[in-house]
């Protein structure tokens, strides 16, 4: 047994090593590969925002997702064939420029998760979970049936959009980026759980009447833990978009949403680096499995299943022990 | 728009809600009395479904299809909650949702590599085909009529079965208190493996039948198990009269919305536009509705009241 | 029959061995897990067939799954172009993976040939000098259902199509072409399964006949539920509700229903009537459409090698734009945006034995072409 705080650096080493080798020997698409498993991270660590701290099971955060996604795809086709956002009331263009379109995606996804959140946490259990999968299975068919941005098509965007001083083009360029985000936001995930707001979070999650005599209001916290979660899996869809160059219908739909949760549920729940371990082990499974077999989601399903029943806590949970899990 | 076409969209809208009602039924007793999210459930409806046109194929008799259905999804219902879904109901509803998403996968797959990526073929039998004329002149097709006399025999039977037997006498106190009864000297692991194996029964006789006038492939689940879900949730979680209420709200929702959205819109916009936001309406109306109850009584319509 | 055609590819391969180039790698990014995985298999068993035939040995295919999801197929795009460093590509079955997938890798010069998938933007302003279409544009079926129906004199028909790009195409295709009024006009939820309400939508139309565009499960169900209603209004469509793999699965609901395609199992040539043979004798079923387009590419592909090696590319385009290979199709020619001109044929899905197939009836839509060539420019 290991120390958890070891494993996460461990981790994130690999994570980083990988790619810097890869460029080395020139194997771009790995480099390709590592930057899907570190987007796909950071929208689980998103959700283990409000998963792991809150304990709000959301099987709709592939909305936010899509959202970052879609404000990626709309800033840059506007941009791409020069027509304006909209020109009413006022003209807003749009843009080729990460920093830019980071901004509105995590606005507009918070925004999102506020009004969903403020409805959704009027339920709780299995009503909270069901709720959030039709907020996702909204969003789905709207963004299917609407024709203006390509409907179940798509949008695709031909060049992937600039960041200052780098050119994104290049694997291990866009991948920097992204794993430097990822690293922030771990930083933001470990600053937040030890912060009197998420000891508060913590707290409404296990005796919420508690914490509710004490003066706070356990569902206005877990708002707030759904908001960023939700700002968090925005920026993860953005970038997402960019590395696919193409943003579709497909990243708003339930599997998206369950994918999510596999990778957080893999990994291990509530811890800081659950989630990237299990983004990291789905994508690696996906890559080799899929070219073993076109059946590989058999082994795919026995595989989680295992994890559920005989480790509980995810993959780290087996690693370092269940000592710390849930205090 | 004529009152005939008016009421054959409601009998629709009806036949459409049943049979929702029959995935739903058992998605509730399950959750109710074992307190298991079952995600699977609609890998036991692709189950009946392609067990019925398997035993259509070899022996012509649509009546033994529908037993076999019934058949092959109550065994593997039975197998899989002794073999999986048994070490679940202890656990938090996450680890649910993750074990039976991936039963979903290997079920899914496993189908596809028994039977092929191509449909089934499965009709419905010469003796119930075609339409028949109802008072007032409507022609409807008989077999749809003949899934909403199954529906609701089968809402009869369920409701007979609960509060009248005495599998309902454990099944409702199962529902209150799960510790008492095993105190009490009830097979309890006996009478979950019956509940599940019921449930699943439910559901593939659902996929047999609508499998039947749809398409008998893979991956035919997930859609109807998402339906039944937001079925459930409305109707309020654990209640048999619940799910039949949202499965009928579900279905009328869905198949009115369908085809007045778009009139309706007509009166306000230009044909194309209408059609096209209509139908995008329609597609979430469902949702809406599930999220307007859910706002308005956040354990659904008849669920347990915190 | 079998004599004739052991001749012909022997010939075919002593051709292909006679010309050395050095070797080229295709990769092949098509559907074959999860829902549609049935269309995929069909463009790779058709493809691989043509390649095995042409006795080549330096053609390497590498073939890869999307699992009909975007992201899979660009990541996919991706390992092709920078690790398995391809010269051609090509698969993908849905329109929305190819415009995911197709305007990145001929960017970055690689050669697209399209084995199914036309959407209209890559048809039109998005067309490139490297991407082929071998099969059809998107509207090209349809149109000729639109066609068809003039020329049986229907005035009034009730149209219907899943409310998606492809499916709002669809109408459009239809309409372009026809030129009676409408009964009425549908878009359904996309995978929708029952269309108890559509029918009787139709039945209280009083049109004179149904054009529909629902591809896979959905025509399944439409037609099973259409036979079943009582209507008996005359349908139409394009052939994708109508493919050999369907067929089976819908059963006595489909015969009689019109349906509207580029190749059939019955058109007379001695290279189709050969492929319909060896598709059988191998993988033991008939071939679909999508076999067909598979096999085409392959044909396509292999006669462009024979002039020209992709590394040079213009040379290589110029071999593809002759397109000097025998189609399963009789004659076949690409325009100007690179689509093909074609016969659109009108079938009629009848029985044979036990199995369920189509034969033509008639020419809907003679040496067409699409809409989209004039807004092309390379």
């Amino acid at each position: 047994m290991i120390r958890e705080s070891y494993l996460n650096a461990l981790v994130l080493f690999l994570l980083l090593a990988v790619p810097v080798w890869a460029t080395i020997i020139d194997e771009p698409f790995t480099i390709t590969l590592a930057t899907r498993a570190v987007i796909f991270a950071l929208a689980a660590v998103g959700l283990n925002i409000a998963l792991g701290l809150g304990g709000l099971v959301s099987l709709g955060h592939a909305v936010f997702f899509g959202i970052g996604g879609y404000a990626m795809g709309i800033l840059a086709h506007h941009a791409q064939t020069y027509t304006p956002v909209m020109s009413l009331p006022f003209l807003i263009e749009g843009t080729k420029s990460m920093p830019v379109i980071w901004l509105v995606a995590m606005a507009s996804s918070g925004l999102a998760a506020f009004a969903i959140g403020t409805l959704s946490l009027r339920t709780t259990g299995v009503y909270f979970i069901m709720i959030t999968l039709a907020f996702g299975q909204m969003f789905y068919f709207f963004t299917i049936s609407w024709p203006t941005y390509g409907g179940e098509d798509g949008l695709s965007v031909y060049v992937r959009n600039e960041f200052p001083g780098l050119n994104t083009l290049v694997p291990i360029h866009f991948f920097a980026i992204c794993f430097i985000i990822l690293c922030l936001v771990l930083l933001l995930n470990a600053l937040i759980a030890k912060s009197p707001f998420g000891l508060a979070l913590n707290a409404a999650r296990q005796m919420p009447k508690r914490v509710q005599a004490v003066g706070l209001n356990p569902n206005r916290l877990k708002l707030l833990a759904f908001v960023i979660s939700g700002v968090i899996a925005g920026l993860a869809g953005a970038l997402f978009a960019d590395l696919n160059r193409f943003v579709s219908p497909t990243m708003f739909s339930w599997q998206m949403s369950g994918e999510i949760m596999v990778f957080v549920i893999l990994g291990g729940v509530g811890r800081l680096c659950g989630p990237v371990v299990g983004a990291v082990v789905f994508v690696m499974l996906e890559h080799f499995l899929g070219g073993l077999s076109e059946y590989w989601h058999v082994y795919l399903g026995a595989l989680l299943l295992i994890v559920v029943l005989f480790a509980r806590g995810g993959l780290v949970g087996l690693i370092v022990g269940r000592v710390d899990a849930h205090d | 728009m004529s009152i005939i076409l008016i009421i054959e969209q409601v009998l629709n809208g009806l036949q459409f809600g049943v049979m929702l009602f029959l995935m739903a039924a058992g998605l509730t007793l399950i959750f109710g009395v074992m307190g298991l999210i079952n995600l699977a459930h609609g890998s036991l409806y692709m189950i009946g479904a392609f067990a019925a046109a398997v035993i259509a194929g070899l022996t012509g008799s649509f009546i033994l299809a529908i037993i076999a259905a019934m058949a092959a999804a109550a065994i593997v219902g039975a197998l899989v909650e002794m073999v999986v879904i048994r070490k679940l109901y202890g656990s938090d509803h996450l680890d649910q949702v993750l074990a039976t998403f991936a039963l979903i996968l290997i079920f899914s797959e496993g189908t596809r590599w028994a039977f092929g990526s191509f449909p089934l073929f499965l009709d419905i039998p010469n003796y119930l085909s075609g339409p028949v004329t109802l008072p007032g002149g409507i022609k409807y097709p008989l077999y749809r009529l003949i899934l909403i006399g199954v529906g609701l025999f089968v809402a009869a039977g369920l409701g007979i079965l609960i509060s009248k037997t005495r599998i309902g006498i454990q099944i409702r106190a199962g529902e209150n208190d799960r510790e008492m009864i095993a105190a009490l000297g009830v097979d309890i692991s006996k009478l979950y493996t019956i509940i599940f194996a019921l449930g699943a029964a439910l559901a593939g006789l659902a996929g047999a039948l609508v499998g039947a006038i749809q398409s008998v492939q893979v991956g035919m689940g997930e859609p109807v198990l998402i339906l039944a879900f937001v079925v459930i949730v409305i109707g309020g979680i654990g209640s048999i009269k619940g799910a039949l209420i949202g499965a009928l709200l579900v279905g009328l929702t869905d198949t009115l919305g369908g085809i007045f959205l778009p009139e309706l819109l007509k009166l306000f916009m230009d044909t194309s536009t209408a059609q096209t936001s209509g139908s995008a309406l329609a597609s979430m109306a469902i949702y809406i509705l599930m999220g307007v109850v859910l706002i308005w009584r956040p354990t659904g319509l008849f669920g347990a009241r915190a | 029959m079998k004599v004739t055609s052991l001749i012909f590819f022997t010939a075919l391969a002593m051709l292909a061995n006679g010309v050395s180039a050095e070797g080229i790698k295709v990769g092949m990014i098509t559907t074959l897990s999860g829902g549609g995985a049935g269309l995929g298999v069909d463009v790779r068993d058709g493809f691989m067939l043509a390649i095995a035939q042409s006795g080549r040995n330096d053609i390497e295919v590498v073939i890869e799954d999307d699992q009909r999801k975007p992201d899979i197929a660009v990541q996919l795009a991706d390992k092709m172009i920078q690790s398995e460093k391809v010269d051609v590509m090509t698969g993908i079955i849905w329109s929305n993976l190819a415009m995911a997938v197709v305007p990145f890798s001929v960017a970055q010069g690689k050669f697209y040939l399209s084995p199914n998938a036309g959407p209209s933007a890559l048809a039109g302003k998005g067309c490139h000098k490297n991407y082929f279409n071998v099969a059809w544009q998107n509207d090209n079926l349809h149109e000729a259902a639109g066609s068809y129906a003039n020329s049986e004199g229907y005035v009034n028909s009730f149209i219907l199509a899943p409310n998606y790009p492809a499916g709002q195409d669809a109408l459009t295709g239809y309409k372009r072409m026809y030129s009676g009024k409408l009964a009425g006009e549908i878009l359904t939820k996309l995978g929708q399964k029952d269309y108890a309400a559509e029918i009787a939508q139709i039945r209280a139309s009083g049109a004179d006949s149904v054009f529909f565009f629902l591809p896979g499960g959905m025509g399944i169900s439409f037609l099973k539920q259409y036979a079943n209603s009582g209507v008996d209004i005359p349908l139409m469509g394009p052939a994708f509700s109508f493919d050999q793999g369907i067929l089976q699965a819908v059963g006595d609901a489909a015969l009689g229903v019109v349906n509207t395609s580029q190749w059939n199992k019955d058109i007379d040539n001695p290279t189709n009537m050969a492929f319909v043979k060896t598709f059988q004798a191998k993988f033991g079923r008939l071939p679909s459409l999508y076999a067909s387009q598979g096999f085409d590419t392959a044909n396509l592909l292999i006669s462009a090698l024979e002039t020209a090696h992709p590394d040079d590319a213009d040379a290589f385009r110029a071999a593809l734009e002759a397109a000097e290979f025998d189609s399963t199709r009789g004659s076949f020619a690409f325009g100007p945006n690179h689509h093909p001109i074609q016969n659109i044929y009108a079938r009629e899905v009848i029985k044979e034995g036990d199995i369920y197939t189509n034969k033509i009836i008639g020419i809907a839509l003679e040496n067409h072409s699409d809409v989209y060539a004039p807004e092309c420019s390379f």
